[in-house]
């Protein structure tokens, strides 16, 4: 008797309760423990942030409340597998993952299930080929995109010419790290510059002997492809190395206040890439604080308001809940399924009016998303590190990636990926 | 009176030599083998499949190979995950080098492929012992991983180093990529594991089991007796080395469907296998599977009652999951040392005195 009540107890605890489905459902898989933690905590803060805002404020989305169910997968593709298993059937709209790692897992999963996935500024790049990867979306921007503009960033401040110049690329040893490996040796041809490339093991605690060639090889220009923990060593080592900061340029990975703070006054001038604004000098984030964080709902302490990845975390569910409005407009209907939700990203147009209207003038570029193309018109800009005022500048413009080069690179490598899964490429 | 020898009576020489010759043990294991292959795969579904099944049954796989040479023949080994990753990736390469060629097979041959790297890195165990081959096979470990990362032959020139399993068939159902039918998985799965299981129970019972466990108990005396260290060692290499390469083609192919190397086949594969047999049991084919059940499901069981049934932050469950998981384990071992399989062990003697205690 006791064995078998004991037997049902762990049937029914291993089937987690399957929650009412009147809602509409934003799955976040997040990772708030583990070696990826000071970042998860705060896109995972604002993901969740964003969406407790518009249930507080406007009543949910088109009326319908917004849910966010978390599930912890420590940045683990096990953890994530078994985190898109448990939370798929509840009615998931999207997913966003924030990892490339478990991007990859889940494209093919999510294409059989019929879910779209979002993986904003990561994942497979070449997912902007919305022909063939009909369910994954990568806008605005994407690593090759990133590449292209730190290269572009390199021509402006030496008057459009490096040739001759070494640019090393100290990288995350995985799919993430290497994905912008490809454009940068095609840029290489372009521009004539010379690549040296640097990789670091996970996590990226150790990197001595990767800085030590920096220090030997005096590259002109270090990018780095580097997140969690191996960012905030690869600036201390820049530090003690006295490499000059301005020099050396991070995706919008490696860019946030979790970064450069431990190397203290060292870090300033480090530059880093983004495609959405920082600080929080906008006006949604009254809100925020009205309805949110003031009101006792965040979904964290509220310490990482306004920082660089609770506003990527923030940016992402707003491009998320304005995609499911598109998809409430285009069926008339609250609550739509997830299928329609992926109609509503395929469809979905970023204005600067719409932006404004939201409370975030000039946050991101202004983007139309359409079949051909999920990723976007791939615009970035660059931001330097203050470390006198702890805070991070923009000090260029929006500018947009080398479209010649890195298009062609897209269609090549969705074209190959058709080809091995037997995907016909097509709007239909 | 209801676990006893008494009135089970054995007529012929096969009949006395069977696994399990107690009838009630001999009942629980057929039940447990019409359990799993003629209830489950018709209740399964992708949950259970995905977040539970697959991953017990693979890891009780790579569990059974570790024991081997761990549990039964005495070598240490921390290189699991190294030997896992290079049967991911010669399945893979299998998989896509002969597209034709039916994916039980490739899994086999991946399983040899493994053997034969494993006798490689096995070769130290003829010179060295104990801690000292522990560090021997940690370098298999991270040299297999680095090699994987670094040579881009082994992961088909893909632009992000990742490996990602195409569909394959058997007999027109879908097994790997994303199609695959959940209960084909499973079956899959369960398919190798049984075979496993019954593979290694036969071996550890026979002359090579024997051999292999006076290595263990003292390589000296053994060789003096005449069993030779040489094809004894090397034999327990390369049987672990297989299960826990078909292990790994498993976990690539049918479970994980894309991997990243360092990432999924790490140090910490490694010591999760470990753990996996050192709670289990060493040198019990049943330890394997406790051990494997113990460290795959208590995290989910606890992640859903403390996220899902007391809706708890996620923060805070996941830390509170590692403390006790931490704690169980170290209890487990302070109660008995032995493992899983010893409490098992131990219930059944005391189930046979039962009711009379002396």
């Amino acid at each position: 008797m006791k064995k078998t009540l004991f037997g049902t107890l762990i049937v029914g605890a291993l089937t987690s309760a399957t929650p009412a489905m009147a809602e509409l459902v934003f799955p976040s898989l997040s990772y708030r423990t583990g070696p990826y933690a000071a970042n998860g905590v705060a896109i995972a803060d604002g993901y969740a942030d964003y969406f407790t805002l518009l249930n507080e404020r406007d009543g949910g989305i088109g009326g319908e409340k917004a849910r966010v169910i978390e599930c912890e997968t420590a940045y683990n593709t096990e953890k994530g597998v078994e985190c898109y298993e448990s939370t798929k059937g509840s009615g998931a709209l999207v997913y966003q993952p924030f990892s490339t790692g478990m991007t990859y897992q889940l494209i093919p999963k999510v294409t059989a299930d019929g879910i779209p996935l979002h993986t904003m500024g990561y994942g497979r790049t070449s997912a902007k080929n919305g022909m063939v990867f009909r369910n994954v979306f990568n806008y605005p921007a994407n690593y090759w995109d990133g590449a292209s503009v730190a290269i572009k960033h390199l021509l402006a401040i030496n008057s459009g010419d490096i040739k001759g110049k070494t640019v090393a690329l100290v990288y995350h040893n995985s799919a993430y790290g290497k994905e912008p490996i490809r454009t940068l040796e095609e840029l290489k041809k372009k521009h004539g510059y010379e690549l040296l490339l640097l990789p670091v093991d996970h996590p990226g605690q150790e990197q001595k002997s990767q800085w030590l060639q920096i220090r030997r090889e005096r590259p002109d220009y270090v990018l780095m492809w580097g997140w969690g923990i191996m960012n905030q060593v690869a600036i201390q080592e820049a530090v003690n190395i006295r490499y000059p900061m301005e020099n050396f340029i991070g995706i919008w990975w490696s860019g946030s206040e979790n970064d450069v703070l431990p190397a203290g006054d060292g870090a300033n001038g480090y530059k880093s890439l983004t495609f959405h604004n920082l600080g929080d000098d906008f006006p949604l984030y009254d809100d925020i604080r009205k309805y949110v964080t003031d009101a006792g709902k965040a979904a964290g302490d509220g310490t990482h308001v306004g920082t660089v990845l609770y506003n990527r975390g923030l940016y992402a569910a707003m491009l998320a809940a304005e995609a499911a409005k598109t998809a409430q407009k285009i069926h008339g209907t609250g609550k739509i399924t997830p299928m329609q939700m992926r109609d509503g990203m395929e469809a979905l147009e970023m204005t600067e009016e719409k932006m404004t209207a939201l409370g975030l003038p000039d946050f991101g570029p202004s983007f139309d998303v359409s079949c051909e193309n999920h990723g976007g018109d791939g615009f970035a800009a660059v931001a330097q590190w203050n470390a006198g005022a702890k805070q991070w500048e923009l000090i260029t413009e929006y500018v947009q990636a080398d479209q010649d080069v890195v298009n062609p690179l897209i269609d090549e490598d969705s074209t190959a990926f058709a080809k091995e899964n037997n995907i016909s490429p097509g709007c239909g | 009176m209801f676990y006893r020898e008494a009135g089970d009576i054995k007529t012929s020489y096969v009949d006395d030599g069977q696994t399990f010759p107690i009838r009630l043990d001999r009942q629980l294991y057929f039940s447990a083998l019409i359990v799993a292959w003629g209830v489950i795969p018709f209740l399964v579904d992708d949950y259970w499949a995905n977040a539970v099944l697959l991953p017990f049954l693979i890891y009780a796989i790579a569990a059974i190979g570790l024991n081997i040479l761990v549990g039964y023949c005495g070598q240490v080994s921390l290189g699991t995950g190294g030997f896992m990753a290079v049967g991911a990736y010669a399945v893979y390469k299998l998989m896509t080098a002969m597209p034709e060629v039916n994916i039980l097979i490739h899994v086999f041959l991946a399983g040899g492929i493994t053997a034969l790297v494993g006798v490689l890195f096995g070769l130290p165990s003829l010179r060295i012992k104990g801690f000292y081959l522990a560090v021997a096979t940690l370098a298999a470990q991270f040299f297999l991983v680095w090699l994987f990362n670094r040579v881009p032959w082994f992961y088909n020139y893909s632009a992000s180093g990742q490996i990602t399993a195409p569909e394959r068939t058997i007999f027109g159902v879908v097994v790997t990529g994303a199609n695959s039918e959940t209960w084909a998985t499973y079956l899959v799965c369960l398919f190798f594991v049984t075979l496993a299981a019954l593979i290694a129970r036969n071996l550890t019972r026979g002359a090579i089991g024997r051999q292999w466990m006076a290595i263990r108990d003292m390589d000296i005396a053994a060789e003096i007796i005449g069993v030779n260290p040489l094809s004894a060692k090397l034999g327990a290499f390369a049987v672990s080395s297989f299960f826990i390469g078909v292990s790994g083609a498993l976990f690539f192919a049918v479970y994980l469907g894309a991997v990243e190397v360092g990432e999924v086949f790490g140090i910490n594969k490694s010591f999760l296998v470990l753990f996996m047999i050192i709670i289990g049991g060493l040198g019990s084919i049943l330890g394997s599977f406790a051990g494997a059940a113990f460290l795959v499901l208590l995290p989910v069981l606890l992640k859903n009652v403390l996220v899902g049934g007391l809706n708890w932050p996620t923060d805070l469950a996941a830390h509170l999951e590692f403390m006790i998981v931490g704690a169980l384990i170290v209890i487990f071992l302070v109660a008995e040392p032995h493992g899983i399989a010893q409490l098992w062990r131990l219930a059944k003697e005391k189930l046979r005195l039962w009711p009379f205690p002396h």
